[in-house]
């Protein structure tokens, strides 16, 4: 081989060791990282399984939120109208978290079927409903009146 | 009327990019000097119409003008003054309008900049800037002019500026990231004008090359004021949260920062022209990228604009036809790009290739993780969301790689380094940063810490090395003054920028490693301690602002008994909104910072809130400082003046190449 052709190959065997490197540490830290996403519906019917980290999305309902006078542990239930799953968490609740909003909470369910939630979040812009909250409100077939009744409710 | 004459601005500047976007470039075409000497006054015309409009739109806010829309969404007659005048880039459409603006003033800059450069080429950067702000006015005509009116009944008040944008940070913040971004636009058209001309030599680079490094510097201060405001306003104790708005400034800052070290060889070595170009191309579209996501509501996030699928269409098609173009032309002319110099394995060239890499795959990741969620809905339907930890596990080891790479790569010569003449110039500053980086962390902590030691080895390596190739520099000089003085603006840029990375490297490590926080409830005469310090809450008081009412409580902090500081956290309700925003006090230090934030009070009377230290918290905006600093150095750097005046002789005479020229003695 000559000799501007061996460093051509070798440039090149270089660039392409370097990017398969990337690419495998990119795939395995994205296959460690994904959090799916389920609406209160799916989770009822037990399509995820306890021990995995996902994210759940929908309303919170109007009355359910308990706070413990003496820590900072919260309890509220998120519904998409159709079903509901309580929620715990222990933290200050984001500014906008308010009863009738649309909030996305990520952690895990544990046994007694109650979402214990390490991060909750609720969108900076009150008069608009995060897409994840709509697509999980839409995917249960919550009536549009039920939508109008939540929006309103949030004003 | 008066912002009816706004829309009659915007109309007037689109007519003018129109031209500006067409006259020149066929005039470049053709060899008609009158539509090339065109561009230059458009310019002025286009940057005239569109102050005026930006000025008209101001002036709404500033007289409560609510039956423009714009203005009763985001404005409010208790807002003062100075947000009211800010509120023009509060929200989708005068953001857009503050966004072309800034591209005018860019145009604005090249037509002035650039009587130096052959009128041809100026012509075909300025007519491909005038496209694009074509595109842009007329997108905001067509789907959100900031003077829309409400008719037939305006609001007697407005709707408020949403509350966790009244604050300083914000009236810096969106300015400077435009500028930055939309910086990246003068490069990209730069890198056209020499496809379409076929001057794709070191000539163009270096042209190219103060425009890319002030877009970058101020890019880097953009996104730094961006973290800086999340970190004190939103409250949540970070600087940086992988949110998928943030990470498209950060794309295009990685993609910027590969394209002027790229840039820098073409113009030396006249080396990776391709390479070089298609950078630019990519620079420009990772800023696109970012507009895309912002207004498209494709994506959940803190930054999201209202959606309005129409919007999405639209700037998806501005996005299609720049990039796809951009990349056609690319792909008819790098053929014909050939590089003349060679290098070895073993060269300067090559650990910037490797700096290229290294840049480009991270950018590279961190679009798969913001795109990946959405990709994969549009394909199963179903949602996903990508956390924090994927960016970390990628992005963290790419940066240290490359922070080794970049103590070796100023040292390296062009063309061929020999591995003796590296481990003999660095051999003893590999040990001692290892040294450094070993007992430092000993002798302060005064235990084994591996977090420590790893970031004191990395940073001392990267401030050794600096000061290893000035001392190499100086050495042969006859003295210090004389050594220091000789060497180019640029460098200093250079080393300035690099020595910004070790700042922050320093604080994002020690911030993320050896920050504490917790949350508490705590009543009156209640406290908590936190790392050395404790926290004790004494009382709450009612405050009244212009424009919301506050709760706030005192909160003394001691150290060893010691009162060090009172902090006042507040809880605010805006007047006009109704909404709550926490007020989060800082003891900001060199050292360290301590911060509270309140959640809520509870009916007994005590508070719920987050107190947080931060160890070397403002190193990292300390650092993105002096990158932008070491930036604009190097941007301003006299002999890119120089130069350019003697190649443009040597164009007109010879067409010879001015790498061989003019800048290469070593051939």
């Amino acid at each position: 081989m000559k000799p501007h052709r061996q460093k051509r190959l070798g440039i090149i065997l270089f660039i392409t060791a370097g990017l398969a490197i990337a690419a495998g540490l990119t795939l395995f830290a994205l296959r460690q990282n994904i959090n799916m996403f389920f609406t209160p519906t799916q989770v009822v019917r037990g399509e995820v399984t306890s021990g995995v980290n996902f994210r759940i999305g929908g309303m919170v309902k109007e009355g359910s939120l308990m706070q413990a006078g003496d820590s900072l542990q919260v309890q509220f239930v998120t519904t998409d109208f159709v079903n509901e799953v309580p929620v715990s968490y222990t933290g200050i609740l984001p500014d906008l978290f308010r009863e009738g909003q649309g909030i996305v909470a990520e952690g895990q369910i544990d046994i007694s079927g109650i979402f214990q939630a390490s991060r909750v979040l609720a969108k900076h812009d009150e008069n608009y409903m995060s897409p994840e909250v709509k697509a999980a409100l839409d995917a249960a077939g919550a009536s549009s009146e039920n939508y109008s009744m939540a929006l309103e409710s949030e004003s | 009327m008066i912002p009816e004459l706004g829309s009659f601005s915007l109309i007037l500047a689109l007519c003018l990019s129109g031209l500006l976007g067409t006259l020149p470039l066929a005039g470049a075409h053709s060899g008609n000097a009158l539509w090339m000497n065109l561009a230059r006054p458009l310019t002025v015309g286009i940057f005239v119409f569109l102050g005026l409009a930006i000025s008209i739109l101001a002036w709404a806010f500033a007289t409560n003008d609510f039956s423009v829309s714009f203005v009763a969404q985001h404005s409010n007659t208790l807002l003062p003054m100075r947000y009211k005048l800010t509120a023009v880039w509060g929200g989708h459409e005068g953001s857009f309008l503050l966004w072309t603006f800034m591209l005018a003033g860019w145009i604005l800059s090249v037509g002035t900049f650039s009587r130096s450069m052959p009128l041809d080429f100026v012509a075909r950067v300025l007519a491909v800037l005038g496209l694009l702000i074509f595109s842009y006015i007329l997108f905001m005509l067509a789907t959100s002019n900031p003077f829309d009116r409400i008719v037939p009944l305006p609001p007697a008040d407005g709707a408020d500026l949403n509350s966790a944008l009244q604050d300083l940070a914000f009236i810096l913040h969106p300015p400077t990231l435009y500028m930055g971004y939309v910086g990246f636009s003068v490069v990209f058209a730069f890198a056209i004008a020499a496809l379409l001309s076929g001057r794709m030599d070191a000539a163009w680079a270096r042209w190219s090359r103060p425009w890319a490094n002030l877009s970058w510097a101020i890019l880097t201060l953009g996104i730094a004021l961006g973290s800086w405001w999340a970190y004190y306003e939103l409250g949540w104790g970070g600087y940086w949260a992988w949110d998928p708005v943030e990470n498209p400034p950060l794309i295009a800052w990685l993609l910027g920062t590969a394209l002027i070290h790229s840039l820098a060889v073409t113009e030396k070595r006249g080396v990776f022209r391709s390479w070089t170009v298609l950078l630019a191309i990519l620079a420009f579209s990772g800023s696109l990228l970012g507009t895309f996501i912002t207004r498209s509501g494709l994506l959940t996030s803190v930054h999201a604009f209202a959606s309005d699928p129409d919007r999405g269409l639209f700037i998806l098609g501005i996005l299609g036809v720049a990039i796809g173009g951009s990349l056609l032309l690319f792909a008819l002319r790098a053929p014909l790009m050939k590089s003349e110099a060679g290098f070895e394995l073993l060269s300067r060239e090559m650990f910037l290739l490797t700096n290229n890499l290294l840049l480009v795959v991270s950018a590279a990741s961190i679009f798969l993780g913001t795109l990946f969620p959405m990709v994969y809905q549009a394909l199963t339907d179903e949602l996903i969301s990508i956390g924090p930890p994927y960016f970390n596990v990628v992005f963290v080891p790419l940066m240290l790689i490359l922070i080794a790479f970049l103590g070796i790569g100023p040292i390296s010569r062009w063309k061929k380094t020999s591995a003796t003449y590296l481990s003999k110039q660095l051999g003893k500053v590999l040990l001692a940063s290892m040294i450094l980086g070993v007992g430092l962390p000993l002798l302060v902590l005064l235990e084994v810490s591996i977090p420590a030691t790893v970031t004191m080895i990395f940073a001392s390596w990267i401030l050794l090395s600096i000061v290893k190739d000035l001392a190499a520099k100086v050495a042969n000089k006859s003295s210090l003054e004389q050594g220091l003085r000789g060497l180019s603006l640029s460098y200093y840029g250079m080393q300035t920028a690099h020595f910004g990375i070790a700042i922050m490297l320093v604080g994002v490590a020690f911030t993320g490693y050896f920050g504490a926080e917790r949350s508490v409830l705590l009543a009156a005469g209640d406290s908590v301690a936190l790392g050395e310090y404790e926290f004790t809450q004494v009382g709450t008081s009612r405050v009244n602002g212009p424009n919301y009412f506050a709760d706030e409580v005192l909160i003394e902090v001691t150290r060893q008994g010691e009162l060090i500081r009172q902090l006042h956290p507040q809880r605010r309700l805006y007047i006009a909104s109704g909404t709550p925003s926490t007020e989060m006090a800082i003891d900001p230090g060199f050292f360290r910072d301590l911060f509270v934030t309140l959640g809520e009070q509870k009916d007994n009377g005590a508070w719920s809130m987050t107190i947080y230290v931060k160890p070397f918290a403002r190193w990292i905006w300390l650092g993105a400082l002096f990158m932008a600093f070491g930036g604009s150095l190097a941007a301003a750097d006299k002999r890119y003046r120089r130069l350019r005046v003697k190649t443009n002789i040597l164009h007109s005479r010879h067409h010879t190449s001015p790498v061989t020229a003019s800048l290469n003695p070593a051939k």
